[in-house]
């Protein structure tokens, strides 16, 4: 295949067609001076001087493994074992797109099933997409589904005000200018509150567990009653704390969306993140993204296939719901490896470390003068801390002495001014967490 | 002639669903050739009972391993039935296009644009063209 778009000629050919001379004339709109403005570039460099620079820029970053991190609020510090990387680094997997000739990629195909799984076992659900961009897309899209099932004659979504913020910020901003009404998270609403917005109307009601504030709210009747009104269950979870807590489809969710960058992807500015995307067998017609599925070969070996493809992409491109094409295979991959390494087993020690070191230095940040812990719900590895002062003043202190705080829930929360959202993973060594309720403990007032 | 079914009694459009009509009620489904030409359709989608129809609007969807198509009404009217079994089993399209693979019953008060469809004959020679 030629990679050269136009030839002379072809040019020619389409500058007659739209009645234009020369391809400059295309240009007239834009001011002659600002079309090859000066450059004021310094002169040129080799290659060493180039990568010397380049490192220097780097230097002015902080880098994570110097600091002890207390901060969560979407994206988590967990260890990464080495084999995760050496996988994710051979050149067969090294793509984040599902391959277009899928069944000719069998050892990708079967690394995405197996992705689709674990994640199916997590989440409770029946099925599960080869992923989004992240989790704040994918309950965007979780949205999207939620009003083809209802066929788009609801026009009401329910969302908690639990759901992290920036997720609900992404959903608006995905499905401005449809005709429909978000509602549910301006306020305080507790999960009952929410239970009482549900009308015919509704097409889904939209909540995180553990919530953003780390919390699990007692969820008993929600399911029941939102099926009732026809509406889908729709829930966020961190599927690290899935590793220990009921399962979303145990309490009757019909899709489960969120952020798995904890199982195995590093916390990193901007990404590459991880979305993933889970639902009830029922409604599996009507998802974005591709799903794997098992079969058996000619010969009667086990293969696999893609089972499900997007309208996007294929035969019913006219009538697609999502304009969702693109995934991200290759942190879907690192998932896969970091789960199947930890093992059912293993996940859950994880996940109970994380319970278990978050709840030692809750307890000893609670007894502290001034600093109090909401403890009133469960709770997996974050929670929040009243504070004596403003957050922002506390973490200035706490970075001066290498530690980085917790999120500031005031900007997003007018009621949580001065409520710090702390995060205590298996990273967090003892001493870490002693060294930070320390130093708290010189601040209070 | 290829190898399929064409009951006389029915009406077919060049879409490939034929149309039965009992009194102001007319049933849809699709013919026996479209269903061998699909091949094993694994999905069937249709619009609500009590939905309102222009003649010519889309009824629902079929999908095979082969292909998708939209399936299309050529009365106006309402849709009073849609045939639920088939969602759980859509393999009944192949196996019975004419009876057990019915697909929706419209209730219309206008009749006349069957007029303009093909008969058995017709349609055999429609699909013996393709």
């Amino acid at each position: 295949m030629s990679y050269i778009p136009h030839t002379a000629i072809e040019t020619q050919q389409m500058l007659a067609d739209i009645g234009v001379d020369a391809i400059d004339d295309l240009f007239g709109a834009v001011p002659l001076s600002q079309r090859f403005p000066t450059l004021d570039l310094p002169p040129p460099m080799s290659e060493m001087e180039v990568a010397a620079e380049m490192l220097a820029i780097s230097e002015a970053n902080d880098h994570g493994q110097d600091f002890a991190l207390f901060r969560g609020a979407g994206a988590y510090h967990h260890f990464i074992p080495s084999v995760v990387n050496h996988i994710l680094l051979r050149g067969e997997f090294y793509t984040a797109y599902t391959p277009y000739q899928p069944e000719i990629s069998q050892g990708t195909l079967q690394a995405t099933y197996e992705y689709q799984s674990m994640m199916c076992a997590l989440t409770g659900m029946d099925a599960a997409n080869a992923s989004h961009y992240d989790g704040a897309t994918s309950l965007a899209e979780a949205v999207t589904v939620a009003l083809e099932v209802t066929r788009n004659r609801r026009k009401k979504i329910i969302l908690s005000h639990g759901i992290h913020p920036q997720y609900r910020e992404v959903l608006r901003a995905y499905h401005q200018g449809r005709d429909i009404r978000i509602i549910g998270d301006r306020g305080r609403g507790e999960i009952v509150d929410l239970m009482e917005m549900l009308d015919d109307n509704t097409a889904m009601l939209a909540l995180q567990y553990p919530d953003f504030f780390g919390q699990i709210d007692d969820i008993t009747g929600l399911a029941e009653a939102v099926h009732a009104h026809g509406a889908l269950l729709v829930m966020v979870s961190n599927p690290m704390a899935l590793s220990i807590f009921k399962s979303p489809g145990e309490l009757g969710a019909d899709i489960v969306v969120g952020e798995a960058q904890p199982m195995g992807v590093p916390l990193s500015f901007g990404g590459p993140y991880l979305g993933y995307f889970a639902i009830r067998q029922k409604y599996v017609r009507r998802i974005a993204g591709r799903i794997i599925g098992e079969t058996l070969d000619a010969d009667g070996k086990r293969a696999f296939v893609m089972t499900l493809r997007p309208r996007e992409q294929d035969i019913k491109r006219e009538r697609a719901t999502s304009n969702i094409c693109t995934n991200q295979g290759l942190m879907a991959l690192s998932a896969s490896v970091y789960m199947a390494l930890m093992g059912k087993n293993g996940l859950r020690q994880v996940g109970e470390l994380n319970y278990h070191k978050a709840h030692y230095a809750a307890n000893e940040i609670n007894r502290l003068d001034g600093f109090s812990v909401d403890m009133s719900k469960p709770f997996f590895n974050e929670f929040v801390v009243a504070c004596p002062r403003p957050v922002a003043e506390i973490n200035d202190a706490l970075l001066a002495e290498g530690i980085i705080g917790g999120y500031d829930l005031g900007q997003h929360y007018f009621h949580l001014q001065d409520r710090m959202l702390l995060c205590v993973t298996e990273m967090n060594a003892k001493e870490e967490i002693d060294r930070l309720v320390e130093i708290l403990g010189g601040m209070r007032q | 002639m290829g190898d399929w079914q064409t009951p006389g009694a029915l009406k077919y459009a060049e879409t490939d669903e034929w149309f039965a009509v009992q009194d102001d009620v007319v049933t849809i489904g699709i013919t026996d050739y479209a269903q061998d030409q699909l091949n094993d359709i694994v999905y069937v989608e249709f619009r609500d009972a009590g939905d309102a129809l222009d003649a010519g609007d889309s009824f629902g969807e079929v999908e095979s391993v082969k292909a998708a198509s939209e399936l299309y009404s050529a009365v106006a009217g309402e849709i009073l039935e849609v045939n639920a079994a088939l969602e759980d089993a859509p393999e009944t399209v192949n196996a019975d296009p004419f009876g057990e693979g019915w697909m929706v019953k419209i209730k219309t008060s206008d009749l006349s644009p069957l007029a303009g469809l093909m008969d058995a004959a017709a349609y055999d020679a429609y699909c013996d063209s393709r």
